[in-house]
């Protein structure tokens, strides 16, 4: 094959050709090799297809490279009512000569081999096809197809070789499907021959939960994250999530917002949280997690700032009625609008499909707050460490968009919840652990800030309770050198000692609307 | 090559035979494989169909937007329009035997074993 322009020196950077795929072109550091094939394979119903339309789609439609598909599996009509569904139909781009879509049908039963050919059938329709829109960028899906009616392996792969190079030196960006193998990546050695990139997506079940990824094995001449990523597929396509995060180059704000609860707020150096940043509540059953987010919301909707909260454990309506009976009244805010309660069970879909739901929420809402309760639910959806890179990459995402989330995490080991959050607490700026002492017969709420980056703040371990009017903390009460907790503490000194940061904090609360 | 039809003088008269043979050849320009397809198709009409028959020959080259309706990727490709049903012989025709099986000339072969 004779060098062709597109042939780059070693020098210099790989061109590309973005997918418009959210997330892929992150990965792959700005899309396709241009003017290359690029290998896509897994195995079936893994999302190649769909991942090579879209990229049709998106360079017909933003980009100005109209694209060619040349499908060996699905007929024009069977393809453009899928696609339909996905929001992605190729019809109107078809009609535009955007697009050509060209079907070509392989019926082993009527093909009789009766000497010596070649695939030049096939070239010439995709040369026809290619000239007709003046793409460039093409799809072949699944040209493995060609094995189940020609025998002839030694002059197909001799053939398809052929095909690719060609492919190069018309200069079109194209994605080759393959199907999986079970020696190598695809079943009949289609990465020998497309060497400059090759993706390989899965679909697999994970304790009877669905879930997707995508891995750039290889991309010659190209740094790639090499890491498995999920990604999802909903009505608007596909989005693949990188493991790696968006990086730590968001701005930060010195901004402070309340904690919703006024004692906390005073620890945290009397202003509550910074605004943007990220906050893990943890604590075995029942030390007051929920009730914590509850206020943190509620006082966003008081500053009229909209709130998101995920509710993972309880329905929206158990969340407002449950919070009701310590003093907050969740209700108005919810039929104004400005809260807005998101309540699934972690089970009702993969990893993919939760990440898809709260991204596509957020995105749409754009609140100011966001509520995840609790982000331990979702490890039984998928491996903490997907859990993890999925919370960095949230996390990240609501850092560049300066949201303010708080994320409840319930702890199995009561007497060190730390441990069993180390994984997720270096992504989080500031730290509140919740625990339930049982002393003396009675179980006693405390809480206290691990960390607070960036602030000051009280180690001091409180007493917390929850009451009718809301969440108080208690001051330490410290007797011949023991901190009194509990009824010890009501026997010490009937009246709760106040101490001066606390007292503007007790009492009443804020006036509703 | 243009595209263009060989009759032999008796093929309007038997048309109404069930057995009438109506073949399309499909080929991409005067390569050495297209001349040896046709004269091997001639030979084996000749032979097996005489006065039954009608080739039309396709280039793809000058008509490329014939073949999607055959659905034609190999090359070169003899399609039995008629009779029916449709069968699609690939290649140059050299293998005599394996085109009249695919022609359903000869029936086809049981398992080698």
């Amino acid at each position: 094959m004779p060098k062709t322009a597109t042939r780059p020196a070693l020098v210099q950077p790989v061109a590309k050709s973005p997918t418009g795929i959210q997330g892929l072109d992150e990965i792959t550091g700005g899309g396709l090799p241009r003017g290359r094939p690029t290998l896509v394979c897994g195995g079936p119903g893994c999302g190649k297809t769909i991942l090579s339309m879209e990229f049709l789609i998106n360079g017909a439609r933003q980009f100005d490279e109209p694209g060619v598909f040349l499908s060996f599996e699905e007929s024009v009509e069977d393809l453009a009512v899928n696609f339909a569904s996905l929001g992605l139909d190729p019809r109107p781009l078809a009609a535009r000569k955007k697009l050509a879509l060209e079907y070509v049908r392989v019926e082993p039963s009527e093909i009789q081999e009766t000497g010596a050919y070649d695939l030049d059938g096939l070239f010439i329709r995709l040369e026809h096809a290619i000239d007709s829109v003046h793409a460039k960028r093409v799809v072949l899906d699944t040209i493995e197809t060609l094995f189940s009616g020609l025998s002839d392996t030694r002059v197909l792969r001799a053939e398809l070789r052929r095909l690719f190079n060609w492919l190069k030196t018309k200069g079109v960006t194209a994605i080759v499907t393959g199907e999986r193998g079970d020696g190598g990546m695809t079943r009949h050695g289609l990465e020998e021959y497309i060497t400059d990139c090759v993706i390989v997506l899965d679909h697999r079940v994970v304790d009877q939960n669905a879930t997707r990824r995508l891995r750039v094995v290889k991309y010659r001449g190209s740094t790639h994250g090499a890491n498995e990523s999920p990604f999802f597929i909903d009505e608007s396509g596909l989005s693949v999530l990188p493991i790696t995060s968006l990086g730590l180059q968001h701005r930060v704000s010195p901004g402070r917002l309340s904690t919703g609860v006024p004692d906390l707020d005073a620890m945290l150096g009397s202003k509550g949280y910074f605004r943007g940043s990220s906050i893990l509540a943890s604590g075995s059953a029942g030390t007051g997690k929920t009730s914590l987010a509850g206020y943190f919301a509620e006082a966003a909707c008081r500053r009229r700032e909209s709130a998101l909260y995920f509710a993972f454990e309880e329905s929206a309506a158990q969340i407002v009625r449950n919070l009701g009976s310590i003093g907050l009244n969740l209700e108005p805010w919810v039929r104004k609008g400005l809260l807005q309660v998101h309540a699934a069970r972690p089970t009702t879909s993969g990893l993919e499909g939760h990440l898809s739901a709260m991204h596509r929420l957020i995105e749409e809402r754009k609140p100011r707050v966001v509520v995840v309760d609790p982000i331990s639910n979702l490890i039984s959806v998928g491996t903490s460490l997907e859990v993890k890179a999925m919370l960095a990459r949230l996390i990240d995402f609501m850092k560049v968009k300066e949201m303010t989330a708080l994320f409840t995490s319930l702890t199995i080991d009561d007497a060190h919840p730390e441990g069993t959050d180390v994984g997720i607490s270096s992504f989080m700026d500031t730290w509140l652990v919740m625990r339930n002492l049982e002393v003396n017969g009675e179980r006693t709420r405390t809480l206290d800030v691990v960390k607070s980056r960036g602030m000051a703040h009280s180690n001091q371990v409180r007493e917390f309770v929850l009451t009718g009017e809301g969440l108080k903390l208690l001051d330490v009460v410290r007797h011949e050198g023991r901190v009194l907790i509990g009824s010890q503490r009501a026997a010490y000194a009937p009246v709760a000692p106040v101490a001066p940061v606390a007292r503007r904090s007790s009492g009443k609360r804020a006036p509703r609307p | 090559m243009k595209a263009k039809s060989r009759r032999t003088g008796k093929s309007r008269k038997t048309k109404a035979n069930p057995e009438f043979f109506d073949l399309r050849l499909y080929i991409a320009g005067q390569t050495a494989r297209s001349i040896a397809a046709l004269a091997n198709l001639q030979r084996i009409c000749d032979e097996h169909l005489a006065g039954r028959y009608r080739i039309e020959v396709i280039d793809l080259v000058e008509r490329p937007q014939l073949a999607r309706g055959d659905q034609i990727f190999a090359l070169p490709t003899l399609v039995r329009k008629l009779p029916e049903p449709i069968r699609k012989l690939v290649g140059d025709l050299s293998d005599t035997e394996r085109a009249l099986v695919g022609l359903d000339l000869r029936p086809r072969a049981p398992s080698r074993s």
